[in-house]
């Protein structure tokens, strides 16, 4: 490799820096440069909906720990606008263009607004994405609303009213759906976990939908229900799911769209006719690709140990690995609801059968199994964290579904239900 | 849990943590290394302290040590990473 060469990362959240990192510990030794939109080095985003709401921790505080030393030149606050292949250079919002030989896209997504911006830009009306966004949520939460109103029952839906609970807070939470967390997990498992947030008191109106935000003085006073009910909430919190950040991909000639920028399975971004375009890899919560653990089906995940896992093999990558390695990790997560944790390996999408192998629902606590035509293909652990690594196990074997022998403590046997998704 | 001051400050560099959740199973050998940055609330919810002021870290190294799965990860500007 030539010594002068340049590499280029958009994007300087976690998958930016960990692909950075990985690109230098591969031995790359030329010019590095990280172009971020926002202001701050890169920082992590799962504490921003738990600790910075709870004030356990100011949002400066997640700045991430990183293994980048100081020949590495940040461009933060100034987002990329354009990408010219031909000329090999990447545009920035002021009008500067960077030169690179290897590109790392990895623009990650920010959060779906309100659909109506005039209603969106109520005071008291927020979103969850970014740092600024939690400590500026954080400040209207300390202020002691006489109630929350969260939008869309999610996981981050999930996780802002649960720790509104914790902080003793009212706060209802609107979900179209039957139960909260239906299409990740299911009606079957949603409403389960849906029955303990309800336990500890959220307001859930599930199958409703919020229609309009009604404001006074430029304030939000109430929302109003497709089911003609009004919620009274003077604070509102917008979750509903994240957009891609693609446009500024417009022109390039890329395979991008809302969904997210192409990728082979190596890793590398593909053109608008399907060729990879070996100077450019994509990682985190931007890319689709082929998963080869789920048949190839194209996917974008927006985990936070799959922006860390892909963003090393797409440095590696970039740095002169083979490109024949197909990255196909297990797709993992967590989710921190008050103080319930869920989380999962694989991919639920498609399946036909879930069964509780461990614990009990109703105790709170239990392992989900997913199958599909006779597979298992993910696992979701409530509270039950250690019996997770075996059941992933199975999960990236493909084993047959439903497992064979019975639970430790479910002598009868395995109890299977429809999963509830469509 | 305590946090360091704003990084503006002009404080010693502080230390810098963050925890794989992925890996996390509640074993809690953080919580008796470092009890005052870590903890865990319900069964298996870890709550830490991401940014420990550089006094702390030998609590913090017996934290990243003691973890069984190897989930903690600590950038000390004041040693290296």
């Amino acid at each position: 490799m030539a010594p002068a060469e340049r590499a280029v990362v958009v994007g300087a959240g976690l998958a930016g820096l960990r692909g950075a990192e990985a690109l230098r510990e591969a031995g790359f030794s030329g010019s590095l440069t990280i172009v971020g939109a926002e202001p701050h080095l890169p920082y992590d985003r799962p504490p921003l909906s738990k600790h910075v709401l709870a004030g356990a921790i100011p949002a400066h505080a997640t700045t991430l720990p990183h293994g980048l030393g100081a020949d590495v030149d940040w461009q933060l606050g100034t987002p990329a606008a354009g990408l010219d292949r031909k000329a090999g250079t990447v545009r920035l919002a002021d009008g500067r263009a960077l030169p690179y030989d290897r590109l790392l896209i990895a623009t990650g997504t920010r959060a779906r607004p309100w659909p109506n911006p005039h209603e969106g830009r109520l005071a008291g009306v927020f979103t969850l994405r970014g740092r600024d966004d939690a400590a500026a949520l954080r400040r209207a939460l300390a202020a002691g609303p006489r109630r929350v109103l969260v939008i869309g029952g999610g996981f981050i839906g999930c996780e802002v009213a649960s720790l509104c609970r914790q902080l003793g807070l009212p706060v209802t939470l609107v979900e179209p759906s039957p139960t909260p967390l239906a299409r990740v997990l299911g009606r079957t498992i949603g409403a389960f976990i849906g029955a303990i947030h309800a336990g500890h008191g959220v307001d859930l109106r599930c199958g409703s939908e919020v229609e309009w935000l009604e404001g006074e003085g430029g304030r939000l006073v109430r929302a109003h229900c497709t089911d003609g009910s009004r919620i009274e909430a003077e604070l509102a919190v917008v979750a509903l799911g994240a957009v891609r950040n693609t446009e500024w991909l417009d022109g390039a000639g890329l395979s991008a769209d809302p969904g997210g920028v192409e990728c082979d399975g190596a890793g590398y971004v593909l053109d608008a006719e399907g060729h990879p375009d070996p100077q450019i890899a994509a990682a985190g919560d931007v890319a689709r690709f082929p998963h080869p653990l789920y048949d190839g089906r194209r996917v974008a995940l927006e985990h936070w140990s799959h922006a860390v896992a892909q963003a090393a093999h797409a440095g590696r990558l970039l740095a002169g690995a083979p490109p024949d390695a197909a990255y196909g990790a297990l797709p993992t997560f967590w989710s921190t609801q008050g103080d319930l944790v869920v989380k999962s390996a694989g991919l639920t999408e498609g399946a036909d059968a879930v069964a509780i192998t461990q614990g009990n629902p109703a105790d709170g606590r239990f392992i989900a199994l997913y199958g599909r035509a006779g597979r298992c293909i993910a696992a979701v652990s409530v509270d039950s964290a250690r019996w997770l690594p075996a059941h992933a196990e199975m999960v990236a074997t493909g084993a047959p579904f439903p497992p064979e022998g019975a639970a430790t403590d479910r002598p009868k046997g395995i109890a299977i239900f429809d999963p509830g998704f469509s | 849990m305590s946090t360091r001051a704003d990084a503006s400050s002009g404080s010693p560099p502080g230390l810098r943590v963050s925890v794989d959740l992925n890996l996390c199973q509640a074993y809690a050998q953080c919580c008796y290394a470092a009890p005052r940055h870590f903890r865990i609330e319900g069964h298996e919810a870890l709550f830490y302290d991401p940014a420990p002021a550089a006094e702390d870290r030998d609590d913090i190294e017996r934290a990243r040590v003691a973890c069984p799965v190897q989930a903690i990860r600590v950038e000390d500007p004041g040693r290296g990473v």
